[in-house]
């Protein structure tokens, strides 16, 4: 092969977008290497995804609630179900829900828009990687339908339960829970690839690295961190499918280390958490800068005090195990590293909260929804001290304490931080205004109902009630009216929070059909985004803009307007 | 912890002394944190005419406001970390000498227990095998030597705040000392397949006077099922399982 056939092949890449003829429906829509499209290809299969882990939750919660009754919309739950449903809630909601919508959807649709390009650096790679994800979401749920029913050896999956079909009974189900959720790393290593390069090479005229808005910043962080961590879940999957279909003792008691397993999967993740963290915060600095006319506070701080989570947050994993067999002494270590995370995180935390001092402060419904993860997910970062306290999870390992924990964690995460998307970049996507009213019904009535799922959690965990339990009839401790009012409690709450996603879906529709026009800039943000039509055109701006200064000059002293976008000269 | 569920072991209250600390100086921080972004929530909300005030956190006079508090977040950690460490050391580093012995071998799906039978011996053919029914003697240190047959399972008794997992291939010390006579929920903690919830036993604390009891009455009971063979091997040496398996 000659160099110069390896341009023929460049070539068509490098100038795919830039021919802007008439499209058909299946090149615009399906087979688009648009890192827009990429991007809400990504959200709308995660929000996709949402709706069948809610489902299952639903299932698994009702369950709980009356036992053995029969479940509107499923039947009656039997063992081997309630364990995949839990299984698979857990995974899609880590690897089809959050990672696609806050990472890959989020960065894909924002970093070239906030860099100023028209595309990510491989745009056909990029495609490559939804299609790979596509596929892993098709494997996922087919699962379902495999004899033997779908994996319910919980999402962390720990062999030699997960490794022996004698041991999980689901002959089918184990092997394609490992393909499905080895395929979507590799979709996201593919995407990641783009995200980092994009923004080093791509960065519009007169961008500095620290005139990028802190969310890409935090994207590409959190990106960095997945490649770190992810290559020891890769060779840990590699060995367990091997266990499982060859018969090889990786992972068995005779001839390997069961607990390896363990340190191979969580060192992925727990960095994994704050993957899911980073860009969230960037999108919470982004919107209270927004709605606050304020600059960032701390900026650079920031920037450096994220770099440290992504450090830190590589030394912490054993934290999930100091019960689980390792050297007592190692979990003194790992307590300390994992109290120490707290530090950086309160720093970026409080400068978050520092941008409210003498703000302008104006409650529309990204704000709303911006705050609320800051006030929900408090609760979710304190209580994990309790558990990175060594002697003090040994009781509460593996009990409710800890689903109301990352629960606290993930939801704010997931739900607040991805409605404050949603209804951020909702006029930009599509041109259209949401309704504020409906949104501020969505919100209030989610958020209150969110808390009465999960504060009773906390105290059943508290009582010592432990997880992934199908029954509790066989504990004397458990089965008392008020453990069971409890569990009741949580139940009600998840099907009042369900109904108040009508007024969400409402709002959806009927904005996309008779929205008010939203016009390039609605928000009056300084980003770049806001510069280009919304929704932008194939290629984003006919001509890129160029930029004289950083992203959050909000309230200048001296400046008639409380903005100063990016891409004004003066 | 106390008012949700009772402690009765020795180090029991060590653990619950370590929460109450740590719900004190977290509670701290989260009323604090809490309050001062809703206050500024109401405070600064949007006035007609009023400007936002140009902060950008680039001094280090303005930063001191993030960094003062987080030295006293460091204090905190510190503080949570020493009390941790002490009460671990005392909990899983350190490990009193034995007044009994208990084995514990986890399979799937229950829990067997062996005591030390008449001669003082785990491990001997006298020894008194259980299923998902545990009896120690009130005020002893126990050591458990945990051990798993297949998957991982996880031995947990919420009231004496004892946990480890049992992992096949390998055998565990732990130890707890019970402070309360009664009858207690064991768990199995660590997901292990199907009857993972069914993995439900009990633990009796006792006295020495009912605990010898106990032992004569299984001894002599166990020989004397009814409808047993004649000839049924020793009680000892009778398989636990009742499980179906595979
Ligand atoms: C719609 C509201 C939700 C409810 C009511 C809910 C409820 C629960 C409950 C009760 C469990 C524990 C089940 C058990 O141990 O038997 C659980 C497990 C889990 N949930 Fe959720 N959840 C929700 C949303 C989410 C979200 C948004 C995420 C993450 C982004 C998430 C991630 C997880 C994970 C990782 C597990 C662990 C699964 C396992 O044990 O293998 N959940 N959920
Ligand atoms: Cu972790
Ligand atoms: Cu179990």
């Amino acid at each position: 092969m000659t160099s110069s056939s390896v341009h023929a092949d460049a070539a068509p890449e490098a100038d795919s977008h830039a021919h802007h003829a008439p499209q058909s429906f299946w090149s615009k829509y399906i087979f688009s290497v648009d890192h827009k499209i990429i991007g809400l290809q990504y959200t709308l299969t995660g929000i996709f995804m949402a709706v069948v882990g809610v489902y299952m939750s639903y299932v698994f919660r009702m369950h709980l609630a009356n036992p053995a009754a029969h479940i509107p919309f499923y039947g009656v739950l039997s063992p081997a179900a309630y364990n995949s449903l839990v299984t698979n809630h857990g995974t899609i909601m880590i690897f089809w829900v959050a990672m696609p919508i806050l990472l890959a959807g989020l960065g894909n649709y924002c970093i070239p828009l906030m860099i100023g390009c028209d595309d990510m650096v491989f745009p056909r790679v990029n495609r490559l990687s939804f299609q790979v994800f596509f596929l892993s979401t098709v494997l996922l749920l087919v699962g379902f339908m495999a004899p033997g029913g779908a994996f319910g050896g919980a999402w962390t999956s720990y062999p030699p339960l997960s490794a022996k079909v004698e041991y999980n009974l689901t002959p089918h189900g184990n092997v394609i829970w490992l393909l499905a959720v080895a395929l979507e790393i590799v979709a996201f290593l593919l995407g990641g690839i783009n995200f980092v390069t994009t923004a080093m090479n791509s960065r519009a005229k007169g961008m500095k690295m620290f005139d990028m808005p802190v969310l890409v910043w935090m994207i590409v962080i959190a990106t960095i961190i997945f490649m770190m961590s992810v290559g020891p879940l890769v060779a840990g999957a590699v060995m367990l499918l091997l266990d499982q279909t060859l018969g090889t003792h990786f992972f068995a008691a005779q001839g390997g280390d069961p607990v390896l397993w363990q340190h191979l999967f969580w060192f992925f993740g727990h960095p994994e958490v704050y993957v899911l963290l980073l860009p969230e915060l960037g999108v919470v600095c982004e919107i209270i800068c927004v709605f606050s006319r304020k600059p960032l506070f701390g900026y650079k701080t920031i920037v450096y005090t994220t770099f440290m989570v992504g450090i830190l947050s590589m030394i912490v994993w054993a934290h999930h195990q100091f019960i689980a067999g390792i050297d007592p002494r190692m979990a003194s270590i790992f307590s300390l590293t994992t109290i120490i995370i707290s530090i950086p995180v309160a720093v970026i935390m409080f400068a978050m909260i520092a941008t409210l001092f003498k703000g302008s402060i104006e409650f529309k419904v990204p704000m709303l929804w911006a705050i609320g993860l800051i006030v929900e997910f408090l609760l979710g970062g304190v209580t994990g001290i309790y558990l990175g306290s060594s002697a003090l999870d040994v009781y509460f390992h593996d009990t409710y304490f800890v689903v109301a924990h990352f629960h606290y964690t993930l939801i704010p995460l997931v739900a607040f931080g991805g409605f404050a998307i949603f209804t951020y970049y909702f006029p930009k996507v599509t041109g259209k205004m949401l309704d504020e009213r409906l949104g501020r019904i969505h919100f209030w009535g989610s958020a209150i109902a969110f808390n009465f799922i999960f504060i009773p959690l906390f105290f059943s965990g508290l009582a010592g009630e432990h997880r992934r339990i199908y029954d509790y009839s066989g504990f004397a401790e458990l089965t008392t009216p008020h453990m069971q009012s409890l569990r009741t409690m949580a139940t009600h709450a998840l099907l009042v929070m369900i109904a108040f996603q009508i007024p969400f879906v409402i709002n959806v529709i009927k904005s996309l059909l008779k929205g008010a026009p939203a016009g390039a800039n609605p928000w009056k943000a300084n980003t770049l985004e806001w510069t280009a039509d919304s929704p932008p055109p194939h290629g984003n701006w006919a001509e890129l803009p160029e930029v004289y200064r950083g992203p959050y000059e909000y309230s200048v002293p001296g400046r008639e307007q409380d903005y100063w976008p990016q891409n004004a000269a003066n | 912890m106390n008012h949700w569920i009772k402690g009765v072991s020795s180090y029991a209250a060590d653990i619950d002394g370590l929460f109450w600390l740590v719900t004190a100086l977290i509670g701290f921080w989260f009323i604090v944190a809490q309050g001062i972004v809703i206050y500024f929530a109401l405070k600064y909300r949007r006035k007609e005419g009023v400007k936002a005030a140009y902060i950008t956190g680039k001094t280090w006079r303005e930063l001191s406001w993030v960094f003062i508090p987080v030295v006293l977040v460091v204090m905190c950690d510190g503080w949570i970390d020493v009390a941790t460490a002490s009460v671990w050391h005392n909990v899983k580093e350190t490990l009193p000498t034995a007044d009994h012995k208990v084995g514990v071998m986890g399979q799937q799906w229950a829990w067997t227990f062996s005591h030390e039978g008449p001669d003082g011996k785990l491990g001997t053919p006298d020894d008194i095998v259980t299923v998902d029914d545990l009896h120690v003697v009130v005020n002893k240190v126990i050591h458990v030597d945990l051990q798993s047959k297949d998957v991982l399972h996880s031995f947990s008794i919420p009231v004496m705040r004892f946990k480890q997992d049992t992992i096949p291939g390998r055998s565990i010390t732990g130890w707890f000392k019970p402070t309360v006579p009664g009858v207690y929920d064991v768990q199995c903690a660590e997901i292990c397949g199907l009857g993972h919830g069914y993995m439900a036993a009990r633990i009796t604390v006792q006295t020495q006077a009912d605990y010898d009891a106990w032992m004569k009455a299984v001894a002599a009971g166990a020989t004397a099922l009814p409808g047993a063979p004649a000839a049924s091997p020793a009680p000892a040496a009778a398989p636990a399982t009742q499980v179906p398996q595979k």
